[in-house]
């Protein structure tokens, strides 16, 4: 069968970096999400004391200098990591590669929060004296801020900018990039979403405000989407970072390719701040449907958004229903139960962790289901212990956000 | 602060700014700028932290004084002579 879309029109998937709360690579994060290893833990917060986060151990001097580090960003540090590591499992030489033509895509749910509650502490500490207000506030708060340290650190001279979308963000930059692709600007994209929200005691507080904070004697157990006492988020850092490529380059060089992006689409909900909308997400959902051409019975695994709160989890069944129904055979499962909500990266972060089953056909579970919400009850949905399924083709991944910014990305098996 | 210890102090601002630096090869008559990887934003680390551990503000037309090793002691040890060198 002739593909639909030219070769320089079908965008793949080569590398992949990134960093998770129980994984610094797709292979730890993989095991972890087969062996049903959680990365939450207690965690000190400024004003708050102790919170339970995600909390990310990758090595930040694996890839920056200590000045580097200091002078910088947590996302900035996250972000570097999750592209040096993308470039190298791609198997790309930057010496040989025209860096004008690698552009630096990098989804954010917000930035410019921890550096600036950084400074107002700093400066609490003398009276409130601006005087002492730090020289680097500006170039760490800009909201590019994550992607330039990319560039910086990786001699790139192609675009770069961050793509603030809430926690639809992740999957916005893997679409920002195939789109640059598509059209021509750049020739390789690193593409995806990070986080470094744990170090914001805003996110918890205002969480905590909300009534949407997770909270549990057993850290490990505090992410529990779709279960009858789930009770919130748990915020979490982490990131992920494409190498995406036109597959008549990546065919060129010889490229290892995970996936081929498939299909896509982003859409707003108009109805509230932070309130979901399932008529919307739906919407959203049946959009990338249509433009990579498939009907829900073709989706072998959805991985849901579902965050535990009490809410939204529901809303999201609604709309996963609305599409899917009952009988469609999709396999059903939920990331954020092992690490938290790894807000601007969740989407990349989440649908990396599914990748492998195109190899080895397991489903990874939703954990933390000790007793299902039966308005949480989908048909499909894999509790607590992997799923071996005969085929995987498709795979879609679900990433909402506030504002009602819906964002819903589809993989498929790579066929040349 | 006697002059060795003012040398110490400015040291261990620059080990905290520059700190992938080896600073045992400081020569005191040389820019430190040929000397250690240091810009611009650098320098006002420099100042900002003169400020911050000896409550010294240092004019703009002043920042040459902090070229060199033997500068920056000359420059700052009038100013610092009554102070500890904090342990």
């Amino acid at each position: 069968m002739v593909h639909p879309l030219s070769p320089d029109q079908r965008i793949v998937i080569t590398g992949i970096g990134l960093t998770a709360p129980n994984g610094n690579n797709l292979k730890e994060f993989r095991q972890s999400l087969l062996s049903g290893r959680s990365g939450v833990r207690p965690f000190e917060t400024r004003y708050m004391g102790k919170v339970i986060a995600g909390v990310c151990d990758f090595d930040e001097l694996l890839y920056q200098k200590r000045k580097e580090v200091r002078r910088g960003t947590r996302a900035g540090s996250v972000s570097i990591y999750c592209a040096q590591e993308a470039v190298r499992d791609a198997g790309i030489d930057l010496g040989g590669v025209d860096r004008s033509r690698v552009g630096v895509y990098v989804g954010v749910t917000e930035h410019g929060n921890v550096e600036t509650e950084n400074e107002v502490f700093n400066i609490s500490q003398y009276d409130y004296d601006t005087k002492f207000w730090s020289h680097h506030h500006n170039p760490r708060t800009v909201a590019n801020n994550p992607a330039g340290e990319v560039t910086l650190n990786m001699k790139i001279t192609g675009p770069h900018y961050t793509i603030g979308a809430a926690c639809a963000a992740g999957n916005m930059g893997v679409i920002q990039g195939l789109q640059m692709l598509r059209l021509g600007e750049v020739d390789l994209a690193l593409a995806g979403g990070v986080s470094e929200s744990i170090h914001t005691f805003g996110i918890f507080a205002s969480f905590k405000s909300e009534g949407a904070l997770a909270s549990h004697e057993d850290p490990t157990k505090a992410s529990r989407p779709f279960d009858r006492k789930r009770n919130g988020i748990v915020c979490s850092e982490g990131g992920c970072l494409y190498t995406l490529e036109r597959l008549s380059d990546a065919e060129k060089r010889g490229a290892k390719v995970y996936a081929e992006i498939a299909g896509y689409a982003i859409n707003s909900d108009a109805f509230d701040f932070i309130l979901p909308e399932p008529g919307r997400q739906a919407e959203c959902i049946r959009a990338a449907l249509k433009k990579a051409g498939l009907a829900p019975g073709d989706i072998d695994i959805l991985n849901t958004h579902a965050t535990a709160t009490p809410q939204g989890d529901i809303q999201e069944c609604k709309a996963v229903r609305s599409v899917f129904g009952e009988g469609s055979g999709v396999w059903i499962n939920n990331t954020k139960s092992f690490i938290g909500h790894t807000m601007g990266a969740a989407g990349t972060l989440e649908l990396s962790g599914n990748l492998p089953a195109f190899d080895d056909g397991w489903v990874h579970p939703t954990i933390n289901l000790d007793d299902l919400d039966p308005d949480c009850a989908l048909a499909g949905l894999v509790a607590n212990a992997p799923k071996k399924i005969d085929r995987v083709e498709h795979i879609m991944n679900n990433s909402f956000g506030m504002f009602g910014i819906n964002s819903v990305l589809i993989v498929k098996r790579f066929r040349g | 602060m006697t002059v060795d210890e003012v040398r110490e102090a400015i040291l261990n601002i620059l080990s905290d700014i520059a700190p992938d630096e080896d600073m045992s090869s400081i020569r005191d008559e040389e820019n430190l700028r040929d000397q250690i990887d240091l810009d611009s934003m650098d320098f006002l680390d420099i100042v900002m932290e003169l400020r911050k551990r000896f409550n010294i503000e240092v004019p703009e037309k002043d920042y040459e004084h902090l070229a060199t090793m033997s500068g920056c002691v000359s420059y700052l040890q009038p100013l610092l002579k009554d102070r500890q060198l904090a342990s």
